[in-house]
């Protein structure tokens, strides 16, 4: 199965996590990836040059039908929610989900809904439940599901939460997960 | 009866083979089918045109709004909506998105102030078209903008919206007194220069905006899906709009503005809506790139 998005979902410690994940991935890397960090709507796009320099993947912060492209990452602007339409995104600034605009639940089912089982759903570390809906319907619409194990994450609420209520396929500590998504997708098509 | 049922399956079937053919996906799913059922529907039986919405969020609002109305899947609210005029007007309302605030994203005022205000100036009167204005806010922020800025009696400001409920509240101007707060402070970043108290009267739980705002604002039922251009203007504000149309819509809806644009006219879009996706693309410069304000080429 060729693996063609990875939806990223985290809040509390995320900058660190997305770090030690962004900076482990191949310039070559053949999916792409799409990601909800909760954030004060009134953040600029300090987040994404940060986490630039950690990675020699292109980082957007996503304009309105901007075009998905394998190998680049694409971050869920401040105040906006990020959905998944089959090749490109859209924002909405629809009522907040579980209290988050962005929200990772809106971006995981987007994204499972149009990419069904070619898509992998990642939960890094967070302080809500927010993501866990999400996973479930990716996981049900057929998408691998990982989850960062709660030991290894700054803030375990997330993660044991979706452990908890979804069949999670690989739970693993942070610095497995981007060697995991090598394989997942590297061993894709071949 | 029988004939126009038909009719409405062999429309609906060309809709669903143009679909295949622009090569979305392969075949689609059920549920995707029902969405697409329910939004023929509507437009058949109330002429509601959501059929180039971006179909994410829309499917997003359609099933919250079958949780929110006790239904347990979208046939159900299809055979609902087509015979019960009251659930259709609901759900057109569910269909809406009505976030705002005044002066929301600040720096977009700022921009306005340091990089059109100087432009405006030139003018000895100027037209303003706010699209899709909803509850009023933004279109209230830029009169007090203009008022600030010494411009206020020189220009006209245009503020349409499709929903004629929130058209309402905005006329009205008065607004929720607990909200004031986040507005004022909203309106010290955005570069306000006097009191934000100064223009509202407290009233009970409400702020009453002070009528000489309202003086030089008309505001109108317009759509901009099927509503065509009704004025040349001088800036055009549509913000967090056209998020909601596909990019076939958004060409359309490009193509209105660009042609109800004077030259040298300015466009404003929301802070994460871009020209570059659309075919109006070379059409405009970047005034303020960061802020989505674009001056017409010529």
């Amino acid at each position: 199965m060729a693996y063609e998005l990875i939806a990223i979902g985290t809040s509390l410690g995320g900058l660190s996590a997305l770090k030690t994940l962004l900076r482990s991935l191949p310039t070559a890397f053949p999916a792409a990836l799409a990601i909800v960090q909760h954030r004060h709507k009134e953040s600029d796009q300090g987040l994404s040059s940060f986490l630039q320099k950690f990675t020699g993947l292109p980082v957007h912060e996503v304009e309105d039908k901007e075009r998905i492209q394998p190998g680049h990452v694409y971050f869920a602007p401040a105040d906006y929610h990020l959905l998944v339409e089959y090749g490109y995104f859209s924002l909405s600034v629809d009522e907040p989900v579980s209290y988050a605009r962005p929200s990772i639940d809106v971006l995981l089912e987007s994204a499972s809904d149009v990419y069904n089982e070619r898509v992998i759903g990642v939960l890094l570390t967070g302080a809500n439940h927010d993501g866990v809906q999400g996973l479930r319907s990716l996981k049900a619409r057929g998408g691998m599901t990982i989850v960062q194990a709660p030991d290894t994450a700054e803030s375990p609420i997330l993660p044991e939460a979706a452990i908890a209520a979804v069949n999670v396929d690989w739970v693993l500590p942070l610095n497995d997960i981007a060697p995991r998504l090598i394989h997942l997708c590297g061993a894709a098509g071949v | 009866m029988g004939f126009r049922l038909n009719l409405c399956i062999a429309l609906t079937l060309l809709t669903v083979v143009r679909i295949h053919c622009a090569g979305s996906v392969g075949i689609l799913k059920p549920d995707d089918v029902d969405i697409h059922l329910l939004i023929e529907g509507l437009y058949h039986r109330y002429g509601y045109d959501f059929r180039n919405y971006a179909k994410a969020s829309l499917k997003r609002r359609i099933y919250s709004f079958l949780r929110a109305e006790h239904l347990s899947s979208v046939p159900e609210l299809q055979a609902q909506m087509l015979r019960d005029r009251a659930c259709a007007d609901r759900l057109l309302l569910g269909l809406t998105v009505n976030t705002t605030a005044m002066f929301r994203d600040p720096t977009f005022y700022i921009a306005f102030r340091q990089q059109v205000v100087p432009l405006l100036r030139t003018y000895p009167f100027f037209r303003i078209w706010h699209a899709g204005c909803s509850t009023g806010q933004e279109v209230y922020s830029m009169a007090i903008l203009l008022q600030e800025e010494g411009l206020y009696h020189r220009c006209r400001i245009y503020a349409t919206d499709a929903n004629d409920r929130v058209l309402q509240t905005a006329r009205q101007g008065i607004y929720p007194y607990k909200q004031m707060q986040e507005y004022t402070q909203l309106y010290l970043k955005a570069g306000g220069q006097r009191t934000f108290s100064e223009y509202y009267t407290a009233h009970y739980n409400n702020a009453i905006l002070r009528p000489f705002l309202r003086e030089r604002i008309v505001f109108g039922e317009h759509n901009l899906v099927t509503d065509g251009s009704f004025n040349e203007f001088n800036v055009i504000i549509c913000r967090n709009v056209l998020i909601y149309f596909n990019q076939a819509l958004q060409n359309q809806v490009h193509e209105l503005f660009y042609n109800s644009l004077c030259k040298f006219g300015i466009l404003g879009l929301g802070k994460q809506e871009t020209i570059r996706f659309t075919k109006y693309e070379t059409a405009y410069d970047d005034l303020a790139k960061a802020e989505k304000l674009y001056r017409r080429r010529s």
